[in-house]
């Protein structure tokens, strides 16, 4: 049993101070409530509609606030989501695994959209992979909103052997019909085909709040690889909850639904290769 | 084109009350017009931040008719706020003393920009801003004046077309004579949106939800059963009255020009 805390949570634009206050007050509660592991959203730290505020919020290895993280990772791993400023200076919507006082691994989101109200990839560079990595209580994969609405993703953390994927997101309320809550619909079909076809955990979180006229809708959830919905978090409310996924809930799906015993891997590469998806050097 | 009126309000609600409370304002005003938009303005902040922190205004001309008078009041009442009622005759009428000449449309726009200035002068003495009450349809045609009635710091209904509005204030119970009686500016005696216009907002809700939120293409509206037309006359106006829906545009000289490459969201650092 890992016991898992969703910090569905609206944050200030830009007011890094303000929001890494936010998250230590949490995870301090996280701890004292004995949880294994506290996940926020993207860009948890900063907000979302940064635009040229990306460049005064970004974070590294050696910023307090990441320090100060770490430092709280020694008694609950945390999942959060922040700018992440490389290096060479270059810029990635990022969400990083602390454990054990260290980073076990920072996600650059990898699909950065660039359509509609959507202009990430004007501001950030792109990630270039799904790398799954082995935590306290399981090996995981980080996607980050977009990159999991795209099959290679998926794809990729399945061929790593993932046994969970978290998912976080600032996911707007656009499209709300008479018939269908549109963010919704995609977000949960999305989760849940993960959750049944890869057999494995799915962590989502959401964040709420209005931001520049745009509503981010929550909703946040767990999917076990039974494709079943274990804890749901209301929509557009601010809450802050947990539930206990079942590890062994795994092994019992993977016998029911041993899909993955018939994949077909080296398929895949010849279709690539065929498809002149390959550099030939 | 239908919506879930339920999710909506709640969007809504949640919209005016972090957009005004994260700035660190407590309150807003609303100008009632007796007109169904202003209706739902009003109504959807009565329910997200409560009647003590709603100031309602009408603001009529002399030739205001006596049933937008009555509606307003209607309103205000149904939503138990007390609605302060500011004549403009006196404040346009010496403007117009020294423009005989001035046209009707002119004077519209006077009178607009008129209310404009008494409401966001009313937000300063309460301690508020100016909520809008333009909606999708009136934005998109450019049915409204520039810096008048589209003037506001907040809109909680400019993504909701006109059929929309009537249908999300059916659902709140706002009464039922704003809800059914014929849009009007008020301007002059008799005016009615839809005679100035010239087509129904239904029919032309109908065609800017597929022009503009379904992307259709004219060949695409035209196998629909939209007369060509029509759909050339309203794709023109959404085009020509584009400046009404921006910011002035700023000539560009520097390497960091306001909006062009200096580029944050307004609710920066709240």
């Amino acid at each position: 049993m890992i016991s898992v805390s969703l910090a569905q949570i609206k944050t200030s634009l830009g007011n890094i101070k303000e929001n890494a206050y936010k998250h230590f007050e949490l995870i301090e509660k996280a701890i004292e409530d004995k949880y294994d592991l506290i996940v926020f959203p993207e860009l948890s730290l900063t907000g979302y509609n940064l635009r040229d505020l990306v460049y005064n919020v970004s974070l590294n290895q050696e910023s307090d606030i990441i320090k100060k993280i770490k430092d709280y990772s020694k008694y609950i791993s945390i999942v959060t989501g922040f700018v992440y400023e490389d290096k060479r200076h270059l810029f990635y919507n990022a969400s990083g695994y602390f454990e054990g006082g260290e980073i076990l691994h920072i996600h650059k989101k990898v699909f950065l959209p660039n359509y509609t109200m959507f202009e990430e990839s004007r501001y950030f560079a792109k990630g270039d992979s799904f790398t799954a990595f082995d935590t306290k209580y399981f090996r995981c994969g980080i996607l980050i909103c977009e990159d999991a609405l795209h099959i290679s993703s998926i794809l990729s953390l399945t061929r790593q052997d993932v046994d969970t994927v978290i998912v976080v997101s600032n996911s707007p309320a656009r499209g709300i019909f008479e018939d269908s809550f549109y963010p919704e619909e995609l977000w949960y079909n999305t989760l849940k085909f993960a959750a049944t076809n890869l057999t494995v955990n799915v962590i989502f979180v959401n964040r709420v709040g209005v931001e520049e006229g745009i509503t981010f809708w929550g909703g946040s959830t767990v999917f076990s690889p039974f494709g079943k919905s274990i804890l749901k978090l209301p929509l557009l409310k601010e809450e802050v909850k947990g539930v206990k996924i079942d590890l062994k809930e795994l092994r019992r799906s993977r016998i029911h639904s041993p899909f993955l015993k018939g994949e077909d891997f080296a398929m895949i590469k010849k279709l690539v290769r065929n498809c002149g998806d390959v550099d030939e050097y | 084109m239908n919506i879930d009126t339920k999710i909506v309000t709640e969007i809504l609600c949640n919209f005016i009350k972090e957009e005004t409370e994260k700035i660190g304002v407590k309150n807003v005003v609303v100008g009632l017009s007796g007109g169904i938009d202003s209706a739902l303005s009003a109504t959807l902040a009565v329910k997200a931040l409560g009647k003590d922190r709603v100031f309602l205004y009408y603001l009529p001309y002399r030739t205001s008719s006596m049933q937008s008078k009555i509606d307003a009041m209607n309103v205000a009442d149904f939503l138990g706020v007390d609605l302060t009622e500011v004549d403009i005759t006196k404040f346009v009428e010496p403007y117009f003393a020294v423009n005989p000449e001035i046209s009707k449309l002119r004077k519209g726009n006077v009178m607009a920009r008129m209310r404009m200035i008494v409401l966001f002068d009313k937000s300063a003495e309460v301690g508020g801003i100016v909520l809008g009450t333009s909606n999708k349809t009136e934005l998109l045609l450019g049915y409204g004046t520039w810096y008048g009635d589209l003037a506001s710091a907040i809109n909680p209904i400019g993504d909701l077309y006109k059929t929309q509005v009537w249908k999300l204030s059916e659902y709140l119970q706002i009464p039922r004579q704003v809800i059914e009686k014929k849009p009007t500016a008020d301007l002059w005696e008799g005016q009615t949106d839809e005679s100035e216009l010239g087509f129904s907002y239904q029919d032309v809700d109908r065609l800017l939800y597929k022009m503009v939120d379904e992307r259709y293409s004219f060949e695409e509206l035209v196998n629909d059963g939209f007369d060509k037309e029509f759909i050339e006359n309203i794709s023109e106006r959404i085009r020509k009255n584009q400046f009404k829906r921006q910011l002035p545009v700023i000539a560009k000289i520097s390497l960091r020009t306001i909006e062009k490459d200096f580029r944050y969201s307004r609710d920066w650092g709240y």
